[in-house]
């Protein structure tokens, strides 16, 4: 798709809340635009009541994901010119949570379910006194690594079925991140953190579909995460934990 | 444009495997009774049986029933392997070693057959 043929983009954005409708713009063709330039033009220069989210705008803060052409992605570093259909762009909030307004949903269940997942650090009696020594190709060390760069955008927990199947599923985002305090040697809250993600909503609920890991913007594999809490989980059983 | 989105959201090898052996499992739920009944009900007398199990339509509605089971069988075998063994990028071999088999073994039955 070469955006310089093109004149302009035929976009249809949702406006309104959970009830809405999708409205058409056009917006004029630029070249290496992305989905969030599209966007804050219509807002900037058609109608300056269009609501929606972004922050830094080189995929670091995980704010301005949407559901573009029906799949989810970070706008900010999505070229529009590689999800069109040819001209024609269809921007919505993200899936499975709810809308506040426009393309601006409402993240706080998504948030709260990484608290309910142990998503804090809970630091070892006297790991403060001294750096904890943890060699960089220890295994733990590695599979933490792999899980850590998440920005919390939410991409994985729209792409996912299960969490649309059923809404009380912790989701792939708050998994992963329990996954990392899993592997982290300074962690102290293992045993809580297992029993927090091994519950009927947790990591069983994931049937290993990897819509998560197919979409997450930063590669990460929140499926594999979610695996290996399985296996911890199942460990902790078959010792008699909870 | 919607439903084709949908669509192109999960056209992956994963979420494919997944569907297939939720399918395979719900066909085998449907189906394996069904089977049991009909064979409890031909199983009378014996000679009837051997007669009755040699129908054309008989025989290909078991490779059927061979092939949903072998699916399942192997694509359960799959999601085991790749949730209960440490994480490794080969998971479409996995799918497509599945899919090889089940054909295989379905395959292997309908030649038993003739
Ligand atoms: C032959 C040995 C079998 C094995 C190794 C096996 C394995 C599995 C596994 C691992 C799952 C979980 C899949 C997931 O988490 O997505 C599953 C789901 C299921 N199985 Fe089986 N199964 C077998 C036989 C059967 C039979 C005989 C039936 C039919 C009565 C059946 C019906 C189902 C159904 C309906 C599901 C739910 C599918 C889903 O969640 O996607 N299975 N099976
Ligand atoms: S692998 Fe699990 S968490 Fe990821 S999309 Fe599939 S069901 Fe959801
Ligand atoms: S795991 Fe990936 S897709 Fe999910 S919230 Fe984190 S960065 Fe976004
Ligand atoms: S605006 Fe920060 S990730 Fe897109």
């Amino acid at each position: 798709m070469d955006s310089r043929v093109l004149q302009t983009w035929e976009l249809s954005l949702w406006r309104g809340t959970e009830e809405g409708r999708f409205a058409s713009y056009q917006v004029p063709c630029r070249e290496r635009q992305t989905v969030l330039d599209v966007v804050t033009y219509v807002q900037r220069h058609i109608d300056a009541s269009v609501s929606y989210r972004f922050a830094c705008r080189v995929g670091m803060c995980g704010s301005c994901a949407m559901t573009v052409n029906g799949v989810p992605r970070w706008t900010c570093r999505t070229r529009i010119a590689e999800v069109a259909q040819g001209n024609r762009i269809a921007i919505a909030p993200l899936s499975h949570l709810p809308v506040i307004k426009d393309l601006v949903c409402d993240m706080s269940v998504f948030f709260e379910k990484w608290t309910t997942a142990g998503g804090a650090f809970v630091p070892t009696p006297g790991a403060t006194d001294n750096f904890a020594h943890i060699p960089p190709d220890h295994a733990a060390r590695r599979a933490a690594d792999a899980a850590i760069e998440c920005i919390g955008c939410g991409v994985c927990y729209a792409g996912c079925d299960v969490v649309g199947w059923r809404p009380e599923y912790l989701g792939p985002a708050a998994l992963n991140r329990a996954w990392t305090l899993v592997n982290d040697a300074r962690d102290g809250a293992g045993a809580e953190r297992i029993a927090a993600v091994a519950g009927d909503a947790g990591c069983h609920a994931c049937h290993s579909q990897q819509n998560c890991t197919r979409h997450c913007p930063k590669h990460l594999n929140p499926a594999a995460s979610i695996a290996g809490l399985k296996r911890r989980a199942a460990a902790a059983l078959w010792r008699g934990g909870s | 444009m919607f439903a084709a989105s949908r669509f192109h959201a999960r056209n992956h090898s994963n979420y494919w495997a997944f569907m297939l052996h939720r399918i395979s499992g719900v066909a085998l739920a449907l189906f394996l009774p069904v089977h049991f009944w009909v064979l409890a009900l031909a199983a009378k007398s014996l000679n009837g049986f051997l007669v009755w199990a040699h129908q054309p339509l008989v025989e290909y509605a078991e490779a059927g029933l061979v092939l949903l089971l072998a699916l399942h069988l192997t694509g359960g075998l799959r999601v085991l392997v790749l949730e209960f063994l440490p994480w490794h990028n080969w998971q479409k071999t996995a799918i497509a070693i599945s899919g090889g088999v089940s054909l295989g073994v379905a395959l292997v039955f309908m030649l038993n057959l003739t």
